[in-house]
């Protein structure tokens, strides 16, 4: 049994990773990759302790966090396509109609 | 593994690619929640995220036709000779495996992850917000919808 401060090393890292590419990402598709990657590191906490405390309310909370992720990319996408149809890019920097 | 994908992620030029080694880090990360003994987390996770979202992700990304990498025909010859072999011996691993396997012992009847306790738990304790969580999905649909209409 691999002990538990690996998972939560792991999921650091993961988490890590994601905010980095969230950060230094100008694609609005590799920006939503990187909230799943970031999503999947907090699953993979959320199990390890759920593993460690014999309780199953981590893996429900799991499951609800996979519904999460599955509805942020549906509408996600979607304004991907619509992003797209108007402006010809998915560079974040060019949209910058809101912009003040 | 997991983190070698998820650095890919970042690294990769072309968005797909990207995208491909997402499908490689969820993978890699069922298999530590395999270990973790919560073998339904580890299939819903193959099925859910490798399978539903990442299509739908890689599905708009061939729709909206990104363009693509300067030099991808010519790295495309020779990942060719390295990704034969390797899918081979991949096939050959499981083969070799499945030949292997032994018949499964008497299961852990009351297993922290197996999906008995999942749903018991689901169904009884957590009856509310997976309601909500319907009304979420439905949302979402609509919304998505919505979005993606010629005019809004």
């Amino acid at each position: 049994m691999i002990p538990i401060s690996w998972y939560l090393i792991l999921g650091a890292v993961l988490f890590l990773i994601g905010v980095l590419g969230f950060l230094i990402k100008r694609n609005i598709i590799a920006l939503l990759l990187s909230v799943e990657i970031m999503l999947n590191a907090v699953n993979l906490t959320f199990v390890a302790f759920s593993t460690q405390h014999g309780q199953i309310s981590g893996q429900i909370f799991v499951f609800f966090v996979l519904v999460v992720a599955a509805a942020e990319a549906a509408v996600g996408l979607a304004l991907v396509i619509a992003m797209f149809r108007n402006r010809e890019s998915l560079n974040v920097d060019r949209s910058n109609l809101l912009k003040w | 593994m997991a983190v070698g994908a998820a650095i890919n992620v970042l690294v990769q030029k072309h968005v797909l690619y990207s995208a491909l080694s997402v499908i490689v880090m969820l993978t890699a990360v069922s298999v530590l929640f395999v270990f973790l003994r919560a073998d339904f987390i580890a299939v819903i996770q193959v099925i859910v995220y490798a399978g539903a979202i990442m299509v739908l992700f890689t599905f708009v990304i061939m729709l909206l036709n990104l363009p693509a990498d300067e030099d991808g025909v010519d790295r495309l010859r020779w990942l060719k000779f390295i990704g034969i072999p390797l899918g081979l011996f991949l096939l050959f691993l499981i083969v070799a495996t499945l030949w292997n396997v032994e018949p499964l012992r008497a299961t852990r009847a009351e297993m922290v992850g197996s999906p008995k306790a999942i749903g018991t738990s689901l169904f009884n304790d957590y009856l509310l917000p997976f309601e909500a969580t319907s009304l979420l999905i439905l949302i979402a649909l609509v919304g998505a919808v919505v979005f993606a209409k010629k005019d809004l």
